[in-house]
């Protein structure tokens, strides 16, 4: 922004610095991720300061994987506890989907109802759904943990998956500031040849939200995969176990004395790695969104 | 909106059929939940038995609760230095794009902390951070700085923590003032030019000023989700060393559901609730949030 830029040259370049540097602390964790992970649990021991792998080796990662034998995961280190990568792996795809997918298909229902419907009482009623972002999700997470005992589903997919199954306040009103600025021309086409409402969302609203639909679904799918009190509390159980709940195990089970860290952290990039992936694919759909919905 | 439909009493049967998925979630997982932690609050409940009516019992103990005060504490300290520094940092890095750059290559790189898992964010600091092991202390080291436990000192596992989570959030915080720095008019950029105002001038007196509005939302936002602190400190000090990191959603997930005292934990949520709903209001009364100066 040339026209906002007063003041000599130098003090541009002060800025870049400063700038530059700031991203450089923001990467910085990210390559210590990889240098660790990829590092010698003994070899780190000595070289803690070394910007390179300290005694290079794939050793973790195949730890972590489950491909190196018991006998082998202890001589490098490893904690032989073992941790079932690829079990915790599919229970966050598997939950993670099935959140996204009913997230955002039925937030963008509701959504199309607050938009695009006119009843009595649908701004009242809309209101109401808003309150549920002021509340904190302890305060509802006590009775929802009795009520997945009640219903015998503690250390079920279920458990974990229904309470953002249905809706968050976040999704529809995401949809909604989108759909609100549908031209109404193109309802009352459709209407003029007879289509009724389901017909409307599902065949011209639902493919004109492409663009909207994709960048919730990938917010949904990145808070989903991120969530960790939630599946703490009620999926605990090994069958269900979401990775962010067993990192936090696996952390808790390495010795205080010598942490396996090469260990810990090969399964930590790993876990982060379908996000960034999300990231790479789409980082610039997400930057947008959160300028959109941050401030409207 | 019925004047334009004269013959039809609008759409309520359709919005029923579009609501009923995502009003069932919201009347089943929000809505009776929220209801049942009042209630929950004034009785004794251990999950074994049915709840049983004490009044306004656990209120009186959560008065009472010197672990409780010390909790409350502990995250009014844990969100001050969080938002502070947060805030600042944000400030520098959004002028400083608003200046610099456009490229959505940089924001996105300031965003990517924001999308990885809190409990992610807290591993790797952790071993970032380690006492011996540490790449931080490594570096302290060479500048003759000795080695500190930040994690594990009842002094500095606190503001370590602040600060972690400042790295995941700054770059998010950052891009929304952005957004509400573009859409501040450069002509009164241009003017302050041409009255010769300093750097420092100019951000006090024009952008802060204008900014104001969105910076109250964004604090509004950022407070409260300071406020409700628990992955990193599950995940690395769990409470510890002593109480010193023991904040509010801690100490409450330790009295559910490893106390079972869920009556109590309730009573406690709603503490935190009032609280945070306190600090809403006061906040956008005290920012004036709804105004803007250059109106």
């Amino acid at each position: 922004m040339t026209s906002t830029a007063i003041g000599p040259t130098w003090r541009r370049a002060l800025g870049w610095v400063v700038l530059t540097l700031l991203v450089l602390i923001t990467l910085f964790p990210f390559y210590w991720m990889l240098r660790v992970s990829l590092s010698d649990n003994r070899a780190l021991a000595a070289d803690a300061g070394s910007l390179l792998p300290a005694g290079f080796t794939l050793g973790a990662f195949e730890r972590v994987l489950g491909l190196a034998s018991l006998e082998e995961a202890r001589a490098q280190g490893g904690s032989g506890a073992s941790i079932d990568f690829w079990r915790y792996l599919l229970n966050s795809v598997l939950t993670s989907t099935l959140i996204t997918a009913g997230q955002v298909l039925f937030s963008s229902m509701a959504a199309y109802a607050f938009a695009r419907l006119r009843w009595r009482g649908r701004d009242a009623v809309f209101f109401v759904f808003l309150t549920a972002l002021m509340i904190p999700p302890i305060f509802t997470a006590l009775p929802n943990f009795v009520l997945m005992r009640d219903l015998e589903l503690l250390n079920t997919y279920a458990a974990v998956v229904l309470p953002f199954f249905f809706m968050t306040p976040f999704a529809v009103f995401f949809m909604r500031q989108f759909l609100l600025g549908i031209s109404r021309e193109v309802e009352e086409a459709a209407r003029i040849d007879g289509a009724g409402h389901p017909r409307i969302f599902f065949r011209i609203v639902l493919p004109m939200s492409r663009a909207p639909l994709t960048t919730l679904a990938l917010l949904a799918y990145i808070t989903a995969w991120n969530e960790y009190f939630w599946p703490l509390l009620v999926g605990q159980g090994e069958g269900v176990r979401v990775l962010t709940v067993a990192l936090g195990v696996f952390r808790s089970q390495t010795p205080q004395g010598s942490p396996d860290w090469a260990g810990l952290m090969a399964a930590t990039l790993l876990a982060a790695l379908p996000v960034i992936t999300l990231f790479v694919a789409f980082g610039r759909r997400i930057v947008d969104s959160i300028q959109f919905s941050g401030i409207k | 909106m019925t004047a334009a439909h004269p013959a039809r009493r609008g759409d309520l049967r359709v919005a029923l059929l579009f609501l009923l998925p995502a009003g069932f979630g919201f009347v089943l997982f929000y809505a009776w939940p929220a209801l049942q932690t009042f209630y929950l609050s004034f009785t004794d409940y251990s999950l074994l038995a049915a709840p049983n009516w004490v009044g306004a019992q656990n209120y009186r103990a959560a008065f009472g609760d010197a672990r409780f005060g010390n909790a409350l504490l502990v995250t009014v300290e844990y969100v001050v230095i969080n938002i502070g520094v947060q805030t600042a940092v944000a400030l520098l890095i959004a002028v400083l794009m608003h200046r610099l750059t456009k490229s959505s290559l940089v924001r996105g790189l300031l965003l990517l902390p924001y999308l990885i898992a809190n409990v992610v964010v807290a591993l790797v600091w952790y071993n970032m951070l380690d006492a011996q092991l540490g790449i931080v202390n490594a570096v302290l080291s060479w500048v003759g700085v000795d080695p500190v436990a930040f994690f594990g000192e009842t002094s500095t596992a606190i503001p370590t923590i602040a600060l972690v989570n400042v790295w995941r959030h700054m770059g998010y915080t950052a891009l929304l003032l952005f957004a509400g720095l573009q859409a501040i008019p450069k002509s009164v950029y241009e003017a302050a030019a041409i009255d010769g105002a300093s750097e420092w001038r100019v951000f006090r007196s024009v952008t802060l000023p204008l900014l104001r509005p969105v910076l109250a939302m964004v604090l509004v936002l950022t407070v409260i989700g300071s406020f409700q602190i628990f992955d990193t400190v599950a995940v690395t000090t769990k409470g510890g060393p002593v109480d010193a990191t023991r904040v509010i959603y801690f100490y409450i997930y330790e009295k559910a559901f490893q106390q079972f005292d869920f009556g109590y934990a309730a009573a406690l949520s709603v503490v935190l609730f009032v609280i945070l709903a306190g600090l809403a209001v006061a906040q956008l009364r005290l920012l004036r949030a709804g105004s803007s100066d250059l109106d």
